[in-house]
Parts: C-alpha cells; sequence; structure tokens
C-alpha cells in the first residue's frame, strides 16, 4: 500500500425530499508517510470522505484506489477484509465494545485476524504501556475516563500495524491537555512506523500538527496546502 | 483453520457476554425456555404414559405382541380353523432371548348357562402358567383362585357375567360349543374364580378353562386356536417377529399386534404425530420471546455492531456471533428445562393417581393410575427441535445485524 488516489468521487444523500451533496468531484491522491488534515464546516464533506477512502461507504461515481487495489467495486466482505489488514479507525465518540476490557478491545482487530494469544497479548499490553494505559488493561471501557477510552480506541486502531489510519474527530470529546498528549502519539507513531494519517478535524490545535491541510467545503476541495 | 478458530473465541466471548448484558431479559427469556421444554418433556411423558398403559391393556387383552392363527382365523374364528400346537423349529424359535412369554391357547365362541340364565362368550382354554407370564393379572381374582394347570377342570369367569348369570363362586355352569364334526359339546363346569377386569365389556366376555380340559371338550386333540407371543418391549416387536413368521411358515399366519387390532397400532402412530405438533406448538409460542429477545439485542448493539463491520469483521462472522448467542440462551434454557422435567418426573414413577377421572379412563382402556414414560426419543426429540428451529428463527435478527450498513449503524445512538 503505497497512496490513496480518489478520482472524481461524487456521493449525495437524501433527506426527506432534499438531495444532500456529500461529495462533489473530489480528486485528490495521498501518499504512505502523509499526515494529512481534513478541515472544514460540518458538512463540508470531510467525514463522507474519509469514510469512502475507509471503505466504510461507497461513492455514487468514481474511483478510490489504496495501493493497487479498487475498493469502490469491492463487496462487503471483502471491503472487511481490506479494512482489517490495512486501515485503524479512531472514531469521536470512542466506539469500544462495551462487554470487552481494554486488552481484548485492542486484541479485538488482531484475534479477528488470527493473531495467536501469545502475540496478541504481548503487542497489546505494550502499546497500552505506550498510550499511557499501564495497570487499566483489564478495566472495561465503562470503568476509564473520555481520554482512557479514546487512547484504547488508538491503541486499538494502530496495534495490528496498519499502513493507514483514519480518524474522524479524534480529539472532539477530549480536554486540551489529553487533545496534545493524542496528538503527540499519532506524531510520533507516523514519523517513527511510517503509518499514514488522515485526521477529520475542526480542531486548530489538530491542524497544526499535520504536513498536508486540506479544505473542504460543500463536498469540495477548497484548498490543498503542505506545511 | 486457525484464523477461524481464534475468530470463534471472540465471537463466543463476545456471544457470552452480550447475553448476560441485560441479564433481566435474559433470564425473563431462560425462564420461558425452560418451562417451554419443561411443558414438552413433562407432558409428553404423561400422555406417553397414559397411551403405553392403553396399549398395554389392548395388547394383555389381545394377548401378546404376536399371534399365529390359522389363515382364516381371524375372519372366523371358530373351532374348524384350528393349527397344531408349536413344532420343535418353532419351539426352538421361542426360546429366543427377545421372547419374553409364548402361550397356546384355545379359543371358540359358546354359550354358558346357569340356572337363571344363558349368555353368549368366549371360551378360552389356556395353560395357566403361561398365560399368568404373558399377562393375565393374577391379582384381578376377586374371588376363588386362577386356574392350576392344564387339566384344571374348574371355570373362572368375569364378575359382572357371574352377576348376569346370577351366579356365584362354587356353583356349577354348563358351557356349550361346537366340535369339529359339527356335534354340540358341552360339559358342567364348577365356578372357581371370578375376576374383575379393567372394562366391564371383557369380564362379560372371556370365561378361562384349561387348555386340555377344553381340547376334550372340543375334540381337538392337540390343536389350539392361537399361539400367543410377548417380547420385552412393544415397539421392537420387528426385532424378532420376522424369525417367528419365517419358522412358522406360511401355512399359518403371523401378525404382530397392530396388524392384529389395526385401532391399538394407530394410537401408537397417533401418540408419535402428537408429541410432535405438540412440541412444534410449545415451540412456536416460545419462538416469539425469542425472536424479541434477539431483534432487541441486535436493536441494541446497532452501533457495536457497525463498529465490529468497520474494524473488519466479516459479516457472516457478525451473523455468527448472533447465532452463537441465541445457540448459548437456547442451551442454557434446554439444560435446565431437561433437569427440571427429569427432576419432576422421577418422583412420579409410582404413579399418578387419577382415581377421579377413573370411569372414563377406563372407557378409553386405560387404568386409574397414571404411569409417565419418560421416553429418551422423546426427550431427544424436544431438544433436537428447539436447537434446529430455535438457532432457524434466530437466523432472522441475525441476518439483519449482518447486513447493516457501517455507516448508518455507527452513525445509530
Amino acid at each position: 500500500m503505497t497512496s490513496i488516489v480518489c478520482k472524481d468521487l461524487c456521493k449525495t444523500f437524501q433527506q426527506g425530499d432534499e438531495v444532500i451533496t456529500g461529495l462533489d468531484n473530489v480528486s485528490i491522491t495521498i501518499e504512505k508517510g502523509d499526515f494529512v488534515c481534513l478541515s472544514g464546516p460540518s458538512g463540508s464533506g470531510k467525514t463522507t470522505l474519509l469514510n469512502a477512502m475507509g471503505g466504510l461507504d461507497t461513492p455514487d461515481s468514481g474511483e478510490i484506489t489504496i495501493g493497487r487495489v479498487r475498493i469502490d467495486k469491492l463487496g462487503k466482505a471483502a471491503l472487511a477484509d481490506i479494512r482489517l489488514h490495512n486501515i485503524g479507525f479512531v472514531f469521536q465518540a470512542y466506539n469500544l465494545i462495551p462487554v470487552l476490557t481494554a486488552r481484548e478491545n485492542v486484541e479485538f482487530v488482531m484475534q479477528v485476524s488470527g493473531l495467536d494469544a501469545e502475540e496478541r497479548s504481548k503487542r497489546s499490553y505494550k502499546i497500552l504501556r505506550e498510550v499511557g494505559l499501564e495497570g487499566m488493561e483489564n478495566r472495561r471501557p465503562a470503568h476509564l475516563s473520555g481520554g482512557q477510552q479514546q487512547r484504547v480506541a488508538v491503541a486499538r486502531a494502530i496495534v495490528s500495524q496498519p499502513t493507514l489510519v483514519l480518524a474522524d474527530e479524534p480529539t472532539a470529546n477530549l480536554d486540551s491537555v489529553t487533545s496534545s498528549q493524542l496528538m503527540d502519539l499519532f506524531v510520533e507513531l507516523n514519523q517513527h512506523h511510517n503509518i499514514t494519517f488522515i485526521i477529520a478535524t475542526h480542531d486548530l490545535r489538530v491542524m497544526k500538527y499535520a504536513k498536508r491541510l486540506i479544505k473542504m467545503e460543500d463536498g469540495k476541495i477548497i484548498s490543498d496546502e503542505k506545511q | 483453520m486457525m484464523t477461524f478458530q481464534l475468530s470463534n473465541t471472540v465471537i463466543f466471548i463476545l456471544a457470552w457476554r452480550n447475553l448476560w448484558r441485560n441479564h433481566r431479559r435474559t433470564l425473563i427469556m431462560l425462564s420461558a425456555i425452560t418451562v417451554g421444554v419443561w411443558a414438552m418433556i413433562f407432558m409428553t411423558a404423561l400422555m406417553r404414559g397414559m397411551v403405553d398403559d392403553m396399549l398395554l391393556n389392548g395388547i394383555r387383552n389381545l394377548p401378546g405382541e404376536v399371534q399365529i392363527h390359522h389363515l382364516q382365523f381371524l375372519d372366523d374364528p371358530g373351532i374348524n380353523n384350528s393349527i397344531t400346537a408349536p413344532d420343535a423349529k418353532l419351539l426352538k424359535a421361542l426360546q429366543s432371548p427377545e421372547v419374553k412369554a409364548w402361550t397356546t391357547r384355545v379359543r371358540v365362541p359358546a354359550v354358558i348357562s346357569s340356572e337363571r340364565d344363558s349368555r353368549g362368550i368366549t371360551l378360552l382354554g389356556v395353560e395357566p402358567g403361561r398365560e399368568v407370564q404373558l399377562g393375565f393379572d393374577i391379582s384381578s381374582i376377586i374371588e376363588g383362585r386362577f386356574l392350576t394347570g392344564n387339566n384344571d377342570s374348574g371355570l373362572v369367569i368375569g364378575a359382572k357375567l357371574a352377576e348376569r348369570l346370577e351366579t356365584r363362586l362354587g356353583k356349577r355352569v354348563v358351557v356349550m360349543s361346537q366340535d369339529p364334526d359339527n356335534n354340540i359339546a358341552d360339559r358342567g363346569f364348577r365356578v372357581v374364580g371370578i375376576y374383575k377386569a379393567k372394562m366391564d365389556s371383557l369380564e362379560e366376555l372371556n370365561i378361562y378353562a384349561g387348555l386340555t380340559t377344553v381340547q376334550k371338550l372340543l375334540k381337538l386333540e392337540d390343536k389350539v386356536s392361537e399361539i400367543a407371543i410377548t417380547g420385552k418391549d412393544y415397539r421392537h416387536v420387528e426385532n424378532w417377529f420376522s424369525t417367528i413368521k419365517l419358522v412358522a411358515g406360511q401355512t399359518v399366519q403371523t401378525l404382530p399386534w397392530y396388524e392384529i387390532d389395526k385401532y391399538l397400532g394407530s394410537m401408537l402412530a397417533m401418540m408419535d404425530g402428537f408429541v410432535l405438533v405438540w412440541i412444534i406448538v410449545i415451540f412456536l409460542a416460545l419462538s416469539f420471546g425469542l425472536v424479541n429477545t434477539l431483534v432487541m439485542a441486535v436493536f441494541e448493539r446497532t452501533r457495536e455492531i457497525g463498529l465490529m463491520q468497520a474494524l473488519g469483521m466479516r459479516p457472516n462472522m457478525i451473523l455468527y456471533q448472533i447465532l452463537v448467542e441465541s445457540f448459548f440462551l437456547l442451551s442454557i434454557g434446554l439444560l435446565i428445562g431437561n433437569a427440571l422435567a427429569i427432576g419432576t418426573i422421577l418422583p412420579l414413577q409410582d404413579g399418578i393417581d387419577i382415581s377421579v377421572v377413573a370411569k372414563g379412563m377406563e372407557m378409553m382402556g386405560s387404568s386409574s393410575i397414571l404411569y409417565p414414560a419418560l421416553k429418551l426419543n422423546d426427550v431427544l426429540l424436544a431438544n433436537i427441535i428447539v436447537i434446529t428451529l430455535g438457532l432457524l428463527t434466530s437466523f432472522l435478527p441475525a441476518w439483519h445485524a449482518a447486513s447493516f450498513d457501517p455507516v448508518e449503524a455507527l452513525g445509530k445512538d
């Protein structure tokens, strides 16, 4: 997986009688190891673009290629495999599985992809230590703070060493200190593990970390700048 | 394979923990499954016990599970349609471990006369020892005694017949029939025993005398009307029936009980069908609760299911997870339901007194004590139906969950 290429992406949504434009002929190329922020007001198409690049949503038209794979043509199961092996997701609302402990949440993706128990355990303890959750491995999400939960979600997203991490408003529910810690962690992972990050945000503090800032409005890219 | 096993582990963990997430709902559903399974097994055991009793009484009255007759005997049960006593080959076959008891009998229509009245009856010349082994209940003798041997010159009659003839124990009666030459054959008998049958009609119909005494009276030499044989389980007559039929040969008619008395035979088939319908009806009532529970569980976890899909879990694994959850729920319900049913049936093995409705039960050929019959096949049938149909019913909510769109599911509150 070297890069993500989106070509002429269009996506509309029906909301009652109204047709909302999510993406309007969006074309973009993101290189491996990039650290990209998608910014723009609510409804500008950030999340829609993120979902399309992550194979969670299919565009009405246009092409998305990750590495050499055209993912806009793939079925549900094949898309699930692409997400499982290549992409890590961090959502705004933590989205942990409540019946699993922090460690089990982190191990979930590795377990589904078939990694053996010893390796899983080694990696999950290590990553939880790295995100500052040592000693909290066996706590369920309900017994973790918002910041801690988001760290578990980040740990889960990166533990299986994906080539791409897609984060949708990862700091929206975090205080400024925790936000900075999280962004420092993202930068470190980007620099040391060459993981590509694409972060949808309208938090100015987050945008400062980006190597490349893409601004969107009404489903269109209105600026694309390297920083 | 390895991946599947590891995925299995996480699916089992998720299914088990999700089951207890809303423990109140799970416990209510478990109670419903438990009571349903208990009702399936317990009621089936009661019905099975009642039908068993009716069938055993019926077979005892035939008597035997297999009978050998003259080819025309069933159409014309007269003296001329007699057969010879078992030969050496048949005697050897009757020694089979699957044969529990056998006897020979003379059975002819006759007329019995007392000082006061006459009645048409069936005269049975029996081997008393073998007759008891075959099913004659010695405790049914309410006055006097049963016959003591083939040469016993006494007569055992039913209480109802004694009442009709206005005779009693120790009195003499005359029994009249026909010999093979169509001559009148009659002789006087002293009433040595009076029996009480479960059905009044039998008390009025059957009278018992010693086999040799009756053979002499009818000039039958060693001929008999029938050879009656009983095995260890009336349901499994086929195991030994064919051997007996083969050895007995084509010159006689060898029939199992369900062909001799087609009504009795149909009762068994009807009972099997009824058990199946009963179990399915209870299951249908249960299935509404089961589907509702799973639909609610899926509905409450829409976001999580979307998350799992987003993280790379394939739709078929989501479906599998919901089915495993259903399997756990059904299995626990079955386990408790089975234990409860067995726990309530075993203490009732000595029978349930239903003498309040004894008259009605007698009309159906059943006793006033009901013995629940717990059959492994019935328990297995209930379990297989609950698991199989339960999983099939769960397929709908599971499929619904597997077909979620991850983006839409993640957007649900």
